[in-house]
């Protein structure tokens, strides 16, 4: 595992910021960023938004992908994992672009970081303990669905595989930028993770209500959500792995086993 | 089968052969994606003019009347042509989002290079570009 000796996160960082139709929250967040974690560059995904969302992050003194029309998070998150791995970042954190996380918060997920070596994937649990997180109850219980299913298939408890709040290192970036999910990506790419032998760890953050905006997850799409969700990790099971080509760089191939 | 059912099923199978092949011709189906279609219809015409088999295979699979059977195998044929769409058409939505993700890609890339030129060449900063304000620092770790 060369390339993770290191004492801090100075190395080459950057921030993902998923946005779309944002105009109202997105500055908030580049200038969060800015504030609680300034070494991390700061890459929004104008994710075919039609209100201001690009102009004002750019002002903000973001660097901006457009993309040309509404891919959805998975394409969106995948195309700035694809810029990470292009542009030579070592760590990569996504942060919504509605403000639900706090980039002072970032933090906790480097310190795992720096705690063990050998992970490669660090995910923010609002459930690992008491975080002030309130959710109505129907979603509270498809995440704890989707916790338990995870754990059981991955024998390691996980809490909150819902999460967006991530903190991913080189090789999970290269994985990514190969293969990552089409829609509601979050469950399945920490399955990736785990069937590509790359260690992941789960740590306790606080996330805020959405402060402007509307979830991509509303009551109709809910059900959709459970549903597709579940038929992924359920086929996921039985899919050969790795997916990603063969004579693809190390990054993404399964030789460091657990 | 009644005959008038016949001279209709064989008119109408040959119809749809027709078309498809004629489609091809006028290069408004492309080739793979017409074999589906030329091989059910040229099954659904010989099964229309070869009663006898058509007859023999509804018995064997204990359909009373052989027009039913037809209609099943236009049907399982419907199927799999639908499901044959889907699969191109996941495999279109894949290459769709690997190309926006690529233009994103190479139009933030552009942006950049035009605007480290502008600096570079001393343009006035008022010169019109195509996309705005890509940050200072960006310039310093790429440039």
């Amino acid at each position: 595992m060369a390339g993770n000796h290191f004492s801090h996160l100075s190395e080459r960082c950057l921030a993902i910021v998923p946005a779309y139709n944002e105009a109202g929250c997105v500055g908030a967040v580049i200038e969060s960023l800015r504030r609680h974690a300034p070494e991390f560059d700061v890459l929004v995904i104008d994710d075919g938004s039609t209100d201001s969302t690009a102009l004002i992050s750019e002002r903000a003194g973001a660097t901006v992908l457009r993309m040309p029309f509404n891919l959805g998070i998975g394409g969106a998150m995948q195309a700035g994992y694809r810029y990470a791995d292009e542009h030579d970042y070592d760590f990569a954190v996504q942060v919504d672009g509605d403000g639900q996380h706090d980039p002072a918060q970032i933090e906790r997920l480097a310190d795992e970081f720096r705690r063990d070596h050998s992970v490669d994937f660090v995910f923010g649990s609002r459930f690992a303990e008491e975080s002030g997180y309130r959710a109505p109850a129907a979603r509270r219980a498809g995440i704890r669905i989707f916790a338990w299913l995870l754990s059981l298939i991955m024998r390691k408890r996980v809490t909150d595989p819902t999460s967006g709040f991530r903190l991913a290192n080189r090789r999970a970036i290269a994985l990514f930028a190969r293969d990552y999910p089409h829609d509601y990506p979050e469950v399945e790419a920490i399955l990736m993770v785990h069937a590509h032998r790359l260690r992941l760890a789960e740590v306790p953050v606080r996330m805020d209500q959405r402060a402007s905006g509307r979830s991509s997850i509303t009551t109709l799409r809910s059900g959709y959500y459970m549903a597709k969700v579940l038929l992924a990790v359920l086929i996921g099971l039985v899919r050969e792995r790795p997916t990603v080509t063969p004579g693809d760089p190390a990054a993404v191939s399964a030789e460091h086993g657990i | 089968m009644d005959s008038r059912l016949q001279i209709v099923a064989v008119l109408a199978t040959a119809a749809l052969l027709l078309v498809v092949l004629e489609l091809v011709r006028r290069r408004r189906v492309m080739e793979r994606y017409a074999l589906l279609w030329l091989l059910s219809s040229v099954v659904l015409l010989v099964l229309s003019i070869w009663s006898g088999l058509l007859e023999q295979l509804a018995a064997s699979v204990g359909i009373e009347t052989p027009s039913n059977a037809l209609f099943a195998i236009a049907f399982m044929f419907t199927l799999v042509l639908l499901l044959h769409f889907s699969t191109v058409i996941s495999g279109l939505t894949d290459q769709n989002k690997v190309l926006a993700q690529r233009l994103a890609l190479l139009q933030q890339r552009v942006s950049e290079l035009q605007q480290s030129g502008d600096r570079r060449f001393g343009k006035p900063s008022g010169e019109p570009t195509h996309e705005s304000n890509a940050p200072e620092r960006e310039l310093t770790r790429h440039g």
